[in-house]
């Protein structure tokens, strides 16, 4: 082959410049489409948040950033199945306890040192260490880790973690039980390596702008809080030559109204379509408005405790409850924005899940409010003697309407008396997790995509258990659960006692609705959790 | 003079010392606290965490150490909610963004609602006057979070004028839909108290006497009612002046400004206790100083007023 040196020196320039040059002038090398020249992707997000710092970060807009920024032992492709990240694969002991990583050996950090399995032991030690009182200390507990717990109650030291660098390349997990998904758990940020350098040398201030290494697609260009971020490309990073997304902005806006306002003026490519405006959104932008199904789960919890009411000690109560609740008037009426009904508590959209047929959700509404008259009457209320409680939400507008609708329901089909109150969110946490309540609202998102993650809220002893529900069947079902190559059977009985003791009222199942652009390509609408990554994204000429 | 100076600035001490100590219960009596989320902490990571901030201490201790760190170290302690910041960083990057936008939305409100005042009162019953009072009016009822919204959908979406929010370091243009949103109901109030004051002041008898000698109207105007006409104006512009220049909420909210309005109401929303008391002490603070600002003013304005 002959090369001019004219040639020969440009493609030394192209190397240098491939992050810019590779797609500028071209056609998506999969799909053909034509690109955009200008590669920058616009985000809103409603609050600043909390870190840059994988292992601090606590909130959803944050763990997005630190996708983007760092990367894990593995990611998620658009359906949400694991894809190699820096491990290109695993083995599992024949106790299924230790899990040993093969790492692959040119991944960079932005600063051109490698990524080694030092750096994952390094975080996840950093994860569980008390000093760094990580609010996600309790992941590495929840991935069963060994020692993880004794590590977060000071009982030893993080060094003894069970996680350990054979080789650069090699990386051991000890679990304390097996646990099936504990790989899925490994796309979570508190879970990304951290680079020890940077962090001894700048301490907490090392997720600056003009301190921070990162080893993801991107790395940290500009960070001005409560205004924007931006993100420019990791020429570093092992896939930079397939990445196609320049720049990732991502700007705070608090006002949602706001938000869709700058959006449809064109200054960003995605924000969230404000509560009630979807149905009028999907009508005049058919092309902009998206929805799709969210691991998220918005219900209704008796307070069971000795404390709570009695009438709700009378599962009839419960059910008939529930039952008197046309769900399809909430999402379709109230809502309008794709939800979907809910009969058990896990949603469908939750990988591996399959929604068991629970008696309730078969009938037709009218058999339903037959059901519900007959169980209250029984119960011993009636119009003269009536049903009365408290019902108590977090102030906010679509809680309101949700509200709202539910009391009139019952308040016709039952003649039921609600006394509805709301309250500002930290004090109506508060409340709840007193048990200072009678019905309360909640709603509870995956950590990861298995029903355990919603499931586990109705253990005995959980954290989240605000309405202490207790049922030694659905303990014993849920321990076994967590080392089964199959807990669908175990998971399917639990919904089934569930509907059967109806500890929760389940009523919608969440969407995403975003306004997008229709321009930008590859957004994971399939993937449940929403973990998307900028890398995989690209936006289409006109 | 300067021993009413030294006296005022005495009391402020025990003054701030005693709002600090009040803010910092208050705070602690609201229910739920920083670390109060949908997912309730296991009790050892809570431990640990509140350790780590010292929340574990008794409230008194926790009061002590915070003035003490304040004194020793100027550090007004981090936020429990955006970890990567301290207090400091917060109000060392909100502060000169609010301070920019509020500064200006004051000039705007003083220049513009003053000569609305004047010329009204000069021309009352006028087309002039009926205008001025018509606009202010106006202006008075449409609130900032009414106009914030109204100027992003006219000079955002449907002109595409001006940008809709964002600061980009105070690049002018970036500037203009802040100002008027928060100038707007402060210039309403100039005009209408300077219209007012100033008619009260032409009815007086030395003006009717500098008439009655023949002195050139400006004159009059600028050099005998404008002082005068100035002091209720005054005890007006100092509180105001000290809200617009620290922050205000719905501005920042719509306009994503970063200043530090926005984060003094996310503060308590969230209890980060030490976000909330730093920018409650600064805007304390500016409290104190401005009025001893506008009573010293006044001293300057109206020689019947000595210390």
């Amino acid at each position: 082959m002959k090369f001019s040196k004219s040639a020969l020196l440009g493609s030394v320039v192209g190397v240098a410049l491939l992050s810019t040059s590779a797609f500028a002038a071209g056609v998506h090398p999969e799909t053909g489409e034509k690109l955009a020249d200008d590669q920058t992707f616009t985000y809103r997000i409603l609050d600043e948040h909390s870190s840059f710092d994988p292992q601090i970060n606590e909130d959803v807009s944050g763990a997005s950033m630190a996708r983007n920024l760092f990367e894990g032992l593995y990611n998620q492709d658009n359906l949400g199945n694991l894809v190699p990240g820096v491990a290109l694969s695993h083995t599992v002991s024949d106790d299924r306890q230790t899990y040993t990583f093969k790492l692959r050996d040119n991944a960079k950090w932005s600063d051109g040192n490698p990524v080694t399995a030092g750096d994952f032991v390094y975080a996840w030690r950093r994860l569980a260490s008390p000093e760094l009182a990580s609010p996600y200390q309790w992941y590495a507990a929840l991935m069963s880790v060994k020692n993880a717990d004794e590590i977060i109650k000071g009982e030893m030291k993080p060094e003894e973690l069970g996680i350990k660098a054979i080789d650069d390349h090699t990386l051991e997990v000890q679990l304390t039980r097996p646990l099936p998904y504990f790989t899925a758990m490994t796309t979570h940020s508190s879970t990304f390596p951290s680079p020890e350098w940077a962090i001894e040398a700048h301490g907490s201030e090392w997720t600056r702008p003009e301190n921070i290494v990162s080893n993801g697609a991107y790395k940290l260009a500009k960070s001005v809080p409560q205004e924007i971020s931006v993100l420019e490309r990791n020429t570093q990073y092992w896939d930079n030559e397939n990445t196609i997304i320049d720049k990732v902005e991502v700007l705070v806006i608090n006002d949602e109204n706001v938000a869709l306002t700058r959006y449809l003026a064109g200054e960003m490519d995605l924000t969230d379509a404000p509560a009630g405006q979807f149905p009028r959104l999907q009508k005049e932008y058919p092309d902009q408005a998206v929805v799709f199904p969210r691991l998220c789960s918005y219900y209704y919890t008796f307070n069971q405790r000795p404390s709570g009411p009695e009438e709700f000690k009378d599962v009839r109560v419960r059910k008939a409850l529930s039952y008197a609740l046309d769900r399809r008037v909430i999402t379709d009426a109230v809502l309008q924005a794709g939800q979907f009904p809910a009969y058990t508590f896990t949603p469908a959209v939750t990988a591996g899940f399959e929604v068991p047929k629970v008696d309730f959700s078969g009938w037709s509404q009218r058999e339903r409010d037959a059901k519900a008259k007959e169980l209250l009457k029984a119960a011993g209320f009636t119009k003269d003697n009536p049903l009365e409680f408290d019902l108590v939400y977090n102030t906010d507008e679509g809680h309101k309407k949700v509200a709202i609708a539910m009391t009139q329901m019952w308040k016709q089909k039952l003649d039921v008396k609600v006394n509805m109150s709301n309250m500002e969110w930290k004090t109506f946490l508060n409340e709840r997790k007193n048990g200072n309540f009678e019905l309360a609202r909640g709603a509870w998102c995956g950590d990861y995509n298995e029903a355990s993650t919603f499931l586990d809220l109705m253990e005995t002893e959980s954290g989240y258990n605000d309405g202490k529900f207790s049922n030694a069947e659905v303990d014993q079902l849920l321990s076994e659960a967590k080392s089964m190559i199959n807990p669908q059977p175990n998971y399917t009985r639990i919904e089934e006692i569930m509907a059967n003791e109806m500890p929760v009222i389940p009523i919608y199942h969440y969407t995403e609705d975003y306004m997008m652009n229709p321009r930008l390509k590859n957004w994971p609408i399939k993937n449940a959790e929403q973990n998307w990554y900028a890398k995989n994204l690209y936006k289409v000429a006109k | 003079m300067l021993s009413y100076i030294l006296r005022r600035v005495a009391i402020a001490v025990p003054t701030l010392l005693l709002l600090v100590v009040i803010s910092f219960l208050l705070m602690h009596a609201a229910p739920g606290g920083p670390f109060t989320s949908e997912r309730p902490l296991p009790p050892a990571v809570l431990a640990n965490i509140e350790a780590k901030y010292g929340l574990n201490n008794p409230i008194y201790v926790q009061i002590i150490n915070y003035i003490g760190g304040i004194i020793t170290h100027f550090d007004f302690g981090p936020s429990f909610k955006y970890k990567d910041q301290s207090v400091n960083d917060i109000i060392a990057h909100g502060f000169p963004v609010t301070l920019t936008y509020g500064f200006l939305s004051f000039l705007v409100a003083v220049i513009v609602g003053g000569a609305l005042g004047i010329a009204a009162a000069l021309k009352q019953n006028s087309w002039l006057d009926y205008f001025a009072v018509g606009v202010s009016i106006g202006a008075q009822v449409l609130p900032n979070f009414v106009m914030a919204p109204i100027l992003v959908l006219v000079f955002t979406l449907w002109l595409g004028w001006l940008p809709g929010g964002g600061w980009n370091g105070g690049q002018w243009n970036y500037l203009i839909l802040p100002i008027i949103a928060l100038s707007t109901s402060y210039m309403a109030s100039v005009a209408r108290l300077t219209r007012s004051s100033m008619l009260e002041v032409l009815h007086t008898n030395f003006i009717r006497t500098a008439m009655a000698k023949g002195l050139p109207y400006r004159v009059i105007i600028f050099k005998h009612a404008l002082k005068p006409a100035l002091l209720p104006i005054m005890s007006y512009l100092g509180p105001a002046f000290v809200s617009m220049i620290t922050g205000s909420v719905i501005i920042d909210l719509y306009f994503s400004t970063g200043g530090i309005g926005q984060f003094y109401v996310n503060s308590a929303l969230n209890r980060d206790y030490a976000v909330m008391m730093g920018i409650t002490i600064l805007i304390g603070g500016l409290t104190i100083l401005f009025n001893l600002i506008v009573d010293v003013l006044y001293a300057w304005i109206d020689p019947k007023i000595r210390y």
